[in-house]
């Protein structure tokens, strides 16, 4: 049995005096959902932040398929294969639909097969390939998390990341995108996934960490979500 | 309407009219190559102007020599080339993650530094830069004479135009250039490589500069160690005035303020020309605090930072 895709070790990520995270690790496998959960400043973000190489941690390590990554560089960690949905999307809405996903397409290692990976983003997300050329800030909240989700798989990652997807959309929207990290995962890859919305991501995930003042308090399987009483308490531990 | 009622409505004849647009598409290219950098690393290039100085002095330099026209552009080039790259080595390298104030006060430095160096080396009297002088020759269009210089001017920078246009429309680095202008975090979350983005940036102004340069040395054969200084200094009102933050805008701005003062130039009579700069920075002033935005900018777009 190979190694889980994704390692973060022992984790320690100060913002100055702050220390937003102390000593998390956790995995995540190929195919699988990962919840990582908390109550808002619990250090999610930052987590997501220091395996990208947007701040270097103080401490620990982050394994991509058996390879350290950490000390590089944003886009070396994208371009090894880690792709982030960051948190407000962050959909580039002066260009078009159509730009913002070829994009993505920066971090690709593998020429061929682009065609067919296209293809199954717009089967994904039939509105990338209806609204190719509009520009993208004319797209809804949800279209544009659909956009940045899209993006991020055509650079054809082995690790996914997303940062609060749900955070402002309708709710069929947010069952869209939860439908479709399932589908996501179905094709092999590792999904990380942050939320607020605790008991959706508990049920959806094979486990899902609950951190709190940056350190993991619990690990819950998908039986905790209508057990109300444990996530609370998970929450205010 | 006849070309001869045209020219009489705006006050001018056709030689100041294409002086204008010839003045204003280099105006344009200098936008361009402020606006690039701008928009990559948040740095206004003061120092723009004395990259073109320097290729005057390489063509200066060709020309005593009496070395061939061509062999003095590749000069003029080379040398432009090498000191935007030293440039952005040395001095915005280093400086990439201070505040825009830090790298503005050290463009200011590297430009008096790079005039003060032209004044020891070549004195202030200025050398002559004459190979292509040629082109101030008229050429008669239907009755009209135009130097060839204004219409050679607004050739070059419709086609360098016409060329980065298709780069950054039509090709992978080209779009990551525009990703990295509009939100560089995020670019480079998504894959995009800052150093490759930055320093295709820096070139691309740098070629600009090169090819200013030897277009200004026909129209000012003499290269002083101010030369070019002036030019910049309306540039970057009119990139301002255009709207810093956005290409497009920030080109139309600097075409604008060419055109303007290339029209005003030739049409003002000779005695009340000296006041030009000033009637230019006040219309800046003017339509600075009714549209502080910028003139081509849409409504809505926030102007950025200004330092």
């Amino acid at each position: 049995m190979s190694a889980p895709a994704l390692i973060v070790q022992e984790l320690d990520v100060r913002h100055g005096a702050v220390q937003a995270v102390r000593g998390l690790s956790l995995e995540v496998d190929r195919g699988e959902i990962v919840g990582l959960i908390g109550p808002n400043g619990a250090g999610k973000s930052s987590t997501l932040h220091a395996i990208m190489g947007l701040v270097r941690p103080a401490g620990g390590d982050v394994w991509l398929d058996g390879e350290s990554v950490v000390g590089r560089k944003p886009e070396d960690v994208a371009r090894r294969g880690i792709a982030l949905v960051p948190e407000g999307r962050r959909i580039l809405a002066e260009l078009t639909v159509e730009e913002n996903l070829r994009l993505g397409l920066a971090a690709r290692r593998r020429r061929q097969d682009l065609d067919a990976d296209l293809e199954r983003v717009s089967e994904l997300f039939p509105i990338i390939r209806e609204s190719r050329k509009r520009p993208a800030g004319a797209l809804s909240g949800g279209q544009q998390q659909q956009l940045a989700i899209g993006r991020a798989l055509v650079s054809d990652p082995d690790v996914l990341l997303l940062d609060e997807p749900s955070l402002g959309l309708a709710p069929q929207m947010v069952d869209l995108v939860f439908e479709a990290l399932q589908e996501i995962a179905v094709r092999g890859i590792a999904v990380l996934l942050v939320e607020q919305r605790a008991q959706r991501t508990v049920a959806l995930a094979a486990r899902s960490y609950v951190l709190s003042n940056g350190r993991l308090r619990l690990t819950l399987g998908p039986e905790a979500a209508d057990d109300t009483e444990t996530l609370v308490n998970a929450y205010f531990a | 309407m006849s070309s001869a009622t045209l020219a009489t409505v705006l006050g001018a004849d056709w030689q100041t009219l294409a002086d204008a647009f010839g003045l204003g598409g280099i105006y344009a290219l200098m936008a361009v190559g402020i606006g690039l950098v701008f928009g990559v690393l948040r740095l206004v290039n003061f120092a723009y102007g004395q990259l073109i100085m320097a290729g005057g002095y390489a063509l200066a330099f060709a020309y005593e020599r009496g070395w061939p026209v061509w062999t003095g552009i590749l000069l003029c080039f080379a040398v432009v080339l090498l000191l935007t790259l030293a440039m952005d080595r040395v001095v915005f390298r280093p400086l990439r993650e201070q505040s825009p104030a830090v790298m503005l006060v050290a463009t200011f430095a590297v430009a008096f530094l790079l005039q003060s160096i032209a004044q020891l080396w070549f004195s202030s009297q200025g050398k002559i830069a004459a190979s292509l002088s040629s082109l101030n020759q008229p050429w008669t269009i239907s009755g009209v004479d135009i130097r060839k210089i204004s219409i050679v001017a607004t050739a070059v920078a419709i086609g360098c135009l016409l060329v980065l246009v298709t780069v950054l429309g039509r090709t992978s680095i080209g779009l990551h250039m525009r990703a990295a202008a509009l939100d560089f975090q995020t670019a480079r979350l998504l894959g995009v490589r800052a150093n490759r983005v930055i320093g295709s940036a820096v070139l691309i102004s740098g070629l600009l500069a090169a090819t200013v340069a030897v277009i200004m040395t026909v129209q000012t054969p003499l290269v002083t160690p101010d030369f070019a200084l002036r030019d910049t200094i309306l540039v970057l009102a009119g990139v301002v005035l255009g709207g810093m933050n956005r290409l497009v805008p920030a080109t139309l701005g600097g075409f604008a303020i060419g055109f303007a003062s290339g029209f005003l130039g030739g049409a003002l009579p000779t005695d009340k020309s000296q006041y030009l700069p000033s009637f230019l920075f006040a219309a800046v002033i003017v339509v600075l605090l009714i549209r502080p935005g910028g003139l081509f900018t849409r409504s809505g777009q926030r102007a950025v930072e200004r330092v």
